[in-house]
């Protein structure tokens, strides 16, 4: 294969492949349904590879076809398929505009110990304590959480703006969706990340995929012996050095004549740019120096960092007043457990298999999935838990369940999911406004989709909560809609293991229907 | 597709943009309610809800009585929960549209829809069957989801609740018909006319602990009171309300009441749920503040049976 048209259809492919990404997480509107998004996914390589150690079947066999064809083709998962990767030439393609010097890669050396060593950690890691070390490194969960914290705001944002002058016309087509931000702490992982991935890919090209990137270095061994690779023609080889100046891995030493195939993300600018057509992409065949550093890198650093600090100053500056009653509440509210989503079937085993993609805390409707902080521990860190004080989870909703590419939360159908109990209501009198303030509420009550929490007489007219826990789902709904603060008079303790739910009895009411009008 | 729908109403929006703003100013009058009206409510049983609303506003003078031609009109029904029509949690989506069919053959200009929902909005106006029926019959469906849509307004004399954030087509239109739904209601006992305001207002955590029954009366006082309430007594839920748990908490009544006097269809709605009307304690707080009459008897009521 010598064609030219290699590197326009892999930019054509990968642009395709970015879009969608972009639109799974970017739909908060919730129009793209699940099975898109499953088929979508099912190519991602490390949520692939979870899920399979989690089902065992070969309806999570998307990783291994990922390894068939990284044997066949060598790193064209990274270039074709990696929305993280596909993002970094993004922005490769971004610095070398603003800088002319920053597309002037050039081979250099691999950190080979580094990237080894950074890949065995992580198995060993994964392996003896569990799946922490993949949280922070899988590609796709970065590139997940890039767009949950930080585009998908500004995506929102620019949608209120749009909706606020949409609506002076008075057209509704499009709605303003509250901002509700995240705790600041949550940011600090991505980031952290984002300006990693994003200097290193905006100066080196794809120094990050083959200095750091686990899989990357996964896929980067099996590529040594795949059948397809990027090679020299020598004898039509002018040493012009144009190919090793373009490429992103810097892996081609053009004096020698080889390519590093373990960091070549088969891109195919070199073929592209090469004039004497002397290298090509087929079957079978097989490293300079330049140091950088300069001004324009810290007023990169600089400007992301304000660019982050924005956006979170932004979200929470949405974060409206809540209505206060007259007196605060005092007594604490004494979670055993934090709440985990639906279809987690137990805390310690969700923990054991969420990559903390986000991708559940973006398809939420709700917008109750929150990023942990010290919920489940260090360990559990960005991984969803249900927030009730934010939102509460919609009864008639499966999303969640339905969309997480690694099986964390398995699926669960309405039905199943309508008698799963996650967690336990539990009623603080003393914090109570009908007991505090003597005056009907029945917020908690109102809100409750089983009748787990009922109201029982109390003093006078007055009617008092009560929970029936064995119906109760744990949905966060009373506690969402208790008025007090700072504590609530009810709240979820969540169950370290999902339970089955009673289903709630209802017998039809005495109340005939009347043939004579009552006044 | 939906986003072509996006591309065709922005287009239109541009074109719309230059005639709104030619019509300038935006100071409104309030409708009052017709001095001319027979009866002070109209109680109407045994038919369909919009068959019943038919005859209802008729003896009532008609839609044309309560809206002027080239009006902009509000209804509010009750979409608080993410539930389907026949539980009825929800105002009943043949209603709404009929009562919004009759605004524009009275001449409105446009009528609009919201509800500050409970549930998730976006389930809640689908599943209610009302959003889809609502857009049928030509009327906006506006959404209600966001602090942004609502302004802050005063209440002289309110006891416990003194201001309020409302939503902006509460302000800027010119005729507000209130359509609730009659239910049980955990905490009040019943949910209807009056407590159907929930749903203008954004910040009703403040209702629930500062006297629910004082603020849902107070709320009354405000000047924007509806032109016309419509109760929506066909399927009834007489227990576990507001929200139900299944069909066994429904009993089909078959009624529907109209009046401009809200006090008074909360007290008539009150004694078709079988509770007594000083028991729902908003009714008598009400009363006694003068914001309508709860005492049915006084009042000139034409009870019809289909």
């Amino acid at each position: 294969m010598t064609s030219h048209a290699l590197r326009n259809v892999r930019i054509a492919f990968s642009a395709i492949v970015l879009i969608f990404f972009i639109l799974v997480f970017a739909d908060f509107r919730f129009l793209i349904p699940a099975k898109y998004t499953n088929a979508l996914l099912y190519l991602q390589f490390v949520p692939s590879l979870v899920k399979f150690l989690d089902l065992k079947t070969m309806a999570a066999g998307g990783f291994l076809i990922v390894l068939l064809l990284t044997l066949l083709s060598g790193r064209t998962y990274c270039s074709f398929l990696c929305p993280l990767g596909i993002g970094q030439d993004l922005f490769s393609r971004f610095g070398g505009r603003i800088k002319k010097k920053f597309r002037r890669y050039g081979f250099k050396k691999p950190f080979t110990v580094f990237r080894y060593s950074i890949l065995a950690i992580t198995l060993i890691v994964t392996m003896v304590w569990g799946i922490y070390m993949i949280t922070i490194l899988d590609p796709y969960s970065i590139f997940g959480r890039f767009m949950t914290y930080f585009a998908k705001p500004c995506v929102i944002l620019i949608n209120n703006f749009l909706a606020g002058i949409l609506g002076k016309f008075d057209i509704y087509t499009l709605n303003n969706v509250p901002v509700k931000g995240f705790p600041l702490v949550v940011y600090s992982i991505p980031a952290a990340f984002f300006l990693l991935v994003g200097i290193l890919s905006l100066t080196k090209g794809r120094l990050y995929c083959n200095m750091i990137c686990p899989v990357g270095t996964l896929l980067g061994l099996l590529s040594k012996i795949s059948i397809l690779r990027v090679k020299f023609d020598e004898s039509a080889c002018t040493r012009c050095g144009r190919c090793a100046i373009r490429c992103k891995s810097s892996c081609i030493d053009f004096l020698n004549h080889d390519i590093d195939l373990t960091r070549c993300v088969e891109c195919f600018n070199c073929i592209s740019i090469c004039q004497d057509k002397a290298i090509s992409y087929g079957i079978w065949k097989p490293e300079k120096k330049v140091h950088t550093t300069d001004e324009s890198r810290r007023k990169i650093v600089a400007g992301s960092v304000l660019l982050l600090l924005g956006i979170s100053r932004i979200s929470s500056a949405q974060q409206k007043t809540a209505p206060k009653p007259k007196k605060d509440s005092t007594v604490k509210e004494n979670k055993t457990f934090p709440v985990c989503p639906p279809g987690g079937l137990a805390i310690a085993e969700f923990n054991k298999f969420c990559t903390a993609c986000s991708l559940c805390i973006n398809a939420c409707p709700n917008g109750v999935l929150q990023p942990a902080f010290r919920q489940y521990g260090i360990t559990g860190i960005m991984q969803p838990v249900m927030d009730y004080h934010k939102s509460f989870c919609t009864y008639n909703c499966t999303v969640c369940t339905e969309i997480c590419p690694t099986n964390a939360l398995h699926l669960l159908v309405l039905e199943a999911k309508k008698l799963t109990q996650i967690g336990k209501a539990k009623f603080i009198k003393d914090n109570c406004i009908v007991k505090t303030e003597k005056t009907a509420c029945g917020a908690c009550s109102e809100s409750c989709p089983t009748k787990a929490v009922h109201m029982i007489p109390y003093e006078g007219n007055l009617v008092i909560p009560e929970v029936t826990e064995d119906i109760c789902i744990g949905c966060g709904h009373c506690e969402f809609a208790c008025p007090t603060v700072p504590y609530k008079a009810i709240f979820v303790d969540g169950n370290a293991v999902h339970a089955a739910a009673k289903k709630p009895v209802n017998e039809q009411s005495e109340i005939k229907t009347p043939v004579e009008f009552p006044f | 597709m939906k986003r072509r729908d996006f591309l065709k109403t922005s287009v239109g929006a541009g074109m719309a943009a230059g005639a709104a703003l030619s019509l300038g100013g935006y100071d409104r009058l309030w409708t009052s309610t017709p001095s001319t009206a027979k009866y002070d409510l109209v109680a109407v049983m045994g038919g369909n809800p919009d068959a019943m609303f038919d005859l209802g506003i008729q003896e009532l003078g008609g839609m044309g009585a309560f809206v002027q031609k080239g009006q902009k009109v509000l209804i509010k029904p009750n979409i608080g929960w993410d539930v389907i029509p026949d539980l009825a949690a929800n105002t009943n989506p043949l209603l709404v549209k009929r009562i919004i069919e009759h605004c524009f053959k009275a001449g409105a200009k446009e009528v609009y829809v919201f509800d500050h929902t409970c549930d998730n909005w976006v389930n809640c106006y689908k599943n209610s069957g009302i959003e889809k029926v609502a857009k049928s019959a030509g009327a906006k469906v506006v959404p209600a989801n966001s602090e942004s849509y609502y302004q802050k307004i005063d209440i002289p004399g309110g006891v416990k609740l003194q201001s309020a954030k409302v939503h902006q087509l509460l302000l800027e239109t010119d005729v507000f018909i209130n359509v609730p739904v009659l239910k049980d209601h955990n905490s009040t006992r019943m949910t209807c006319c009056l407590k159907n305001t929930m749903g203008i207002v954004w910040d009703r955590g403040y209702w629930h602990s500062n006297n629910l029954n004082q603020c849902i009366a107070d709320y009354a006082l405000y000047e924007k009171k509806p032109a016309l309430n419509v109760i929506d007594c066909y399927n009834v839920m007489v227990k576990h309300g507001p929200q139900g748990v299944s069909k066994e908490d429904i009993v089909s009544m078959k009624s529907q009441i109209l009046t401009s006097d809200w006090v008074a269809g909360d007290a008539a709605a009150a004694k078709m749920l079988g509770v007594p009307i000083e028991k729902v304690e908003y009714i008598p707080i009400a009363h006694k503040m003068g914001l309508g009459n709860m005492n049915l008897e006084s009042l000139n009521i034409k009870r019809i049976k289909m």
